[in-house]
């Protein structure tokens, strides 16, 4: 990474610079205030800046000096299943057949999308154990509303609006009950036992006839398998409610289990996890919602049809919740996971599960002599250590994160779950190899040490890094959200 | 095994043994045995690169693509230029193989790009705060709809029927739920029916919505909305066309509290309608009630300057159910394609791009009307799209013009019944002349 700090864009400003290159006016000019009356004009212009192509150029790419991506390394980022991004999604998804169409083009024109889209709804379907799937939401939280809202508009179809309360664990992502509330829910906590899964005894506690719903991720936030989610499925049904599958650690499960089998009725996808599509920074993501055949009416519109020999999009749904986004979703994105599953098959995406699992299993193995493990069992992709004997030594898990920035490491998620004290939530990925598992098993036998030995080390880490640990505290109370100067 | 899969069959094995296990079946045993798979899913044989490569070039080969057709087709995305840099940097795999910056020592790339971005959209708009952006137009204008009734703790909600009709349906949608209740207020000669805003607004009225340009093309007059909603103690929220912004009014010096809009112009492909990006932006007293992520600058022990998430006390994975929203995302890289867009245009390109815009369409304006063949169904000044209404049903028309190789503009009777063969025309500024000529002749048909 560099180390010389990048200026603003802004101060590299010099009036009179130029970076575009725009066509003549072909066209008769005419006066602007003749088109359009002063009143409705700009006062003061918008202050962008003023650069040439080569400083633009210069820029971003000394600012991407400045990032981590999964192609500089590692990065065990858990619960966000930072696999590897294939190159050639992103090459087919360039195609202009996908990226120069205009969305409201006659449905003739775009037989190709709306294959490709049916295509990935019935696949999806398929992979989830569902019957349909809207591609529409933008994002894993964009589809946990979306999913929410079908599960009270079909608990309402019923006359069953009483039906206000959904149930979430303790263990659960901070999306699920902030998905809830906007879907106009009640939230209630249901906690973990001992053995870090759902308490069946604490949930049927819960049970009333103003259940909606339960939201679980399975396998859970702490990567173990809901082994009791059979039962779990049934204590829910039996009190009229419905279970909806957060689908944010569904690279554990990819064909080896089904949400559908496992009795779940609403289900989302995270495409950029699972099905490989890159993060983008944090975005652009798509998180399709899936439904068993009872929910289908309720997808938001429009879905994708198909009949005599043609694709067409379906607004005639009567009971569909409506639209969450504008036009068909996060198209572009959609076309990568189609991609991606395309060359993956059946085959292919087992063995996904399968080394997913095995690479964590491994690590958990290895580091648990070192961090203390609070569920020691066989875990899904992912599994949390705690750094609670390091915090002993005065060493926080944020310090552990920070130290291992020093051996170019993306750290773990930290501190979350919430129910784990100074958790460090790891998933390794399938499309990692045991080399470099070892060589971060070494850093983080390392950091360990150094937390017992030179604990100052891991304290002022990083090291290496082009800034130190910022003041967040000064940023949250002092909020400077924008450059303020004047540019030259 | 998968080339994505870099672990060795013997390597596998070997790690197995390392957990006593004889089988990859064994690290499964906690999934309950009929919530197990029984049999193959049923998907497509997995294909080599090559012949994957294949498979989509056919699929996209059956989409007409704007590389092969002239498009006049807007309302809501458009053709604009995207200069060749924009692909460049969008490429860089340290932007796009990297998540959210949740680690800002190894993420300043992403959080200064954030930062220089929320910088142009207030610049843009004219408004003190912007956030990351949010997932397109329609939930940026619906959040700041819910916003606006938190902050000032009321519940009615007013938008424009000008305002697109995709976005109107997400704000339905989302208030079935939320509780907001939304009532659409006419239009007269395609702007804001003052009268009728007037006649409802109240005291229960938490906002005032508009698009501007709407959905027409027209040129709202925002400060006398602005006036009326601010009248009833209401915030008035726009909608804006990001590119008209370098011309027009923006909505800070209208006097709105919240503006909002889509993206996509600024560097961002039709992509059939995503991934786009919203832009969200306020006046500073509505900060700590805004959606989503908001980069802020802050030093490090060593006084160097850098960026990180700030403000996250709004944000669900503190808050929780109390969140001010959902949202726990951003669209990152749209967001860096328009702030290299931005970057790219200047000062002074996202005005000749717009001025383009206005120049070229208002002589398409004038071709397909002075044919005789189209009628003005407005009078208000337009920016880049206008509304013309045709002899024939437009969906005719259109089809003549596929013919020719043109995508027409939006049969606009499917959104609003009663502009009967109404067609609404875009023309961006990479519309030449002889396009435009080449749509005027073709569209009069025989």
């Amino acid at each position: 990474m560099s180390s010389r700090e990048v200026k603003l864009i802004f101060e590299k400003s010099r009036e009179g610079r130029r970076a575009y290159s725009l066509p003549e006016c072909d066209v008769p000019r005419k006066d602007m205030a003749d088109l359009i009356p002063e009143e409705l004009l700009r006062q003061t212009p918008a202050d962008l800046p003023e650069v040439s192509e080569v400083d633009a150029v210069r820029h971003f790419t000394a600012l991407s000096r400045r990032n981590h991506g999964v192609d500089s390394g590692f990065y065990p980022l858990g619960s966000c299943t930072m696999k590897y991004n294939p190159k050639v999604n992103e090459d087919v998804a360039r195609l202009s057949g996908f990226t120069r169409v205009h969305p409201y083009q006659p449905e003739d024109t775009v037989q190709g999308c709306l294959e490709l889209m049916y295509k990935a709804d019935r696949m999806l379907a398929e992979i989830t154990g569902m019957e349909r799937v809207s591609l529409q939401p933008a994002a894993g939280a964009h589809g946990e509303l979306t999913g929410l809202m079908i599960i009270k508009a079909y608990h309402e179809s019923r006359g069953q609006g009483k039906r206000n309360k959904i149930i979430v664990p303790d263990s659960a992502h901070g999306t699920n009950p902030a998905s809830a509330a906007v879907a106009g829910f009640e939230v209630l906590e249901v906690k973990s036992n001992e053995r870090g899964c759902v308490d069946v005894e604490a949930l049927k506690a819960l049970m009333s006839d103003e259940i909606a719903g339960l939201m679980l991720t399975n396998p859970n936030t702490l990567g173990l398998f809901e082994e009791n989610i059979t039962e779990i499925a049934e204590i829910v049904h039996n009190a009229g409610g419905l279970l909806y599958y957060d689908g944010a650690n569904a690279n554990a499960i990819v064909g080896i289990s089904r949400p559908g089998d496992m009795g779940f009725d609403v289900v989302h996808l995270n495409l950029h996890k699972t099905f490989s599509t890159p993060h983008g920074g944090g975005g652009p993501g798509s998180g399709p919602v899936g439904v068993k055949k009872e929910l289908v009416p309720f997808l938001p519109v429009p879905l994708i049809e198909y009949s005599d020999g043609r694709y067409y999009l379906d607004y005639d749904r009567p009971l569909s919740i409506g639209r969450v986004k504008s036009f068909y979703g996060n198209f572009n994105v959609v076309v990568k996971a189609y991609a991606y599953i395309m060359s993956q098959g059946h085959e292919g995406l087992k063995e996904v599960a399968q080394a997913a699992v095995l690479n964590a299993n491994y690590l958990m193995k290895k580091l648990k002599e070192y961090y203390h493990l609070p569920y020691d069992r066989v875990c899904m992709h992912e599994f949390v250590l705690s750094g609670v004997k390091q915090k002993e030594k005065g060493v926080s898990t944020l310090d552990i994160a920070k130290r291992l920035l020093d051996f170019g490491y993306h750290p773990p998620t930290v501190y979350f779950p919430l129910i784990v004290k100074e958790a460090l939530m790891i998933e390794p990925t399938e499309t990692e190899s045991k080399e470099t598992l070892d060589e971060f098993i070494d850093a983080m036998i390392q950091i360990a040490r150094e937390a017992e030995t030179e604990p100052e080390k891991v304290k002022g880490a990083p090291h290496t890094t082009v800034v130190g640990r910022l003041d967040e505290v000064r940023a949250a109370r002092m909020p400077v959200l924008r450059w303020t100067g004047h540019s030259k | 095994m998968s080339r994505y899969i870099p672990n060795t069959r013997h390597q596998q094995g070997e790690m197995l043994k390392e957990l006593g296990m004889g089988s990859p079946e064994q690290l499964f045993e906690s999934i309950p045995e009929e919530a197990r798979l029984k049999k193959p899913l049923d998907l497509p044989k997995a294909l080599s690169e090559p012949e994957l490569v294949k498979h989509m070039q056919e699929i996209a080969g059956k989409n007409a693509n704007l590389d092969e057709y002239t498009c006049f087709l807007g309302a809501g995305a458009y053709d604009h230029y995207i200069p060749s840099v924009v692909g460049h940097v969008l490429s860089r795999q340290e932007f796009y193989t990297s998540y959210t910056p949740y680690q800002p020592e190894i993420s300043q790339g992403t959080l200064q790009a954030i930062f220089e971005y929320q910088t142009m959209i207030c610049q843009l708009t004219g408004m003190d705060v912007a956030n990351a952006s949010m997932y397109d137009g329609a939930t940026a204008l619906t959040e700041a709809a819910v916003m606006a009734c938190q902050a000032v703790k009321r519940n009615e909600v007013l938008v424009a029927s000008s305002v697109h009709p995709e976005s109107r349906t997400v704000l339905k949608t989302y208030s079935r739920f939320n509780g907001c209740d939304v009532k659409e207020i006419g239009y007269s000669d395609g702007r804001v029916d003052l009268e009728e805003l007037e006649s409802k607004i109240s005291g229960r009225t938490a906002a005032v919505i508009v698009q501007n340009p709407n959905f027409f093309g027209i040129i709202e007059n925002l400060s006398e909305i602005a006036a009326l909603a601010h009248k009833y103690g209401a915030l008035f929220i726009v909608s804006a066309d990001p590119i008209s912004l370098a011309v027009l009014k923006s909505p800070g010096e209208a006097g709105a509290d919240i503006a909002v809009g889509e993206g996509q112009p600024l560097g961002n492909p039709l992509n059939f309608g995503g991934p786009y990006l919203g832009f969200f932006a306020a006046k500073k007293e509505l900060l700590r009630r805004m959606p989503g992520r908001i980069a802020g600058e802050t030093i490090d022990a060593e006084g160097r300057r850098g960026f990180v998430l700030t403000m996250q006390t709004r944000e669900q994975h503190i808050r929780r159910e109390k969140a001010t929203s959902n949202i726990c995302s951003n669209q990152a890289l749209n967001a860096l394609a328009a702030t290299v867009y931005l970057t790219v245009m200047g000062k002074q390109g996202l005005k000749e791009v717009a001025d383009l815009c206005l120049q070229k369409s208002h002589y398409a304006y004038e071709k397909l009307t002075a044919t005789g063949k189209f009628q003005p169904v407005f009078s208000a000044p337009f920016f880049k799209e206008f509304v013309v209404r045709a002899k024939e049903p437009v969906s005719d028309l259109n089809r003549r013009l596929l013919g020719s190789k043109i995508i027409g503009g939006l049969e606009i009777e499917k959104f609003y019944p009663e502009i009967q063969n109404g067609w609404l025309v875009a023309v961006t500024e990479k519309r030449t002349r002889e396009e435009i000529d080449q749509l005027a002749g073709k569209a009069v048909g025989v």
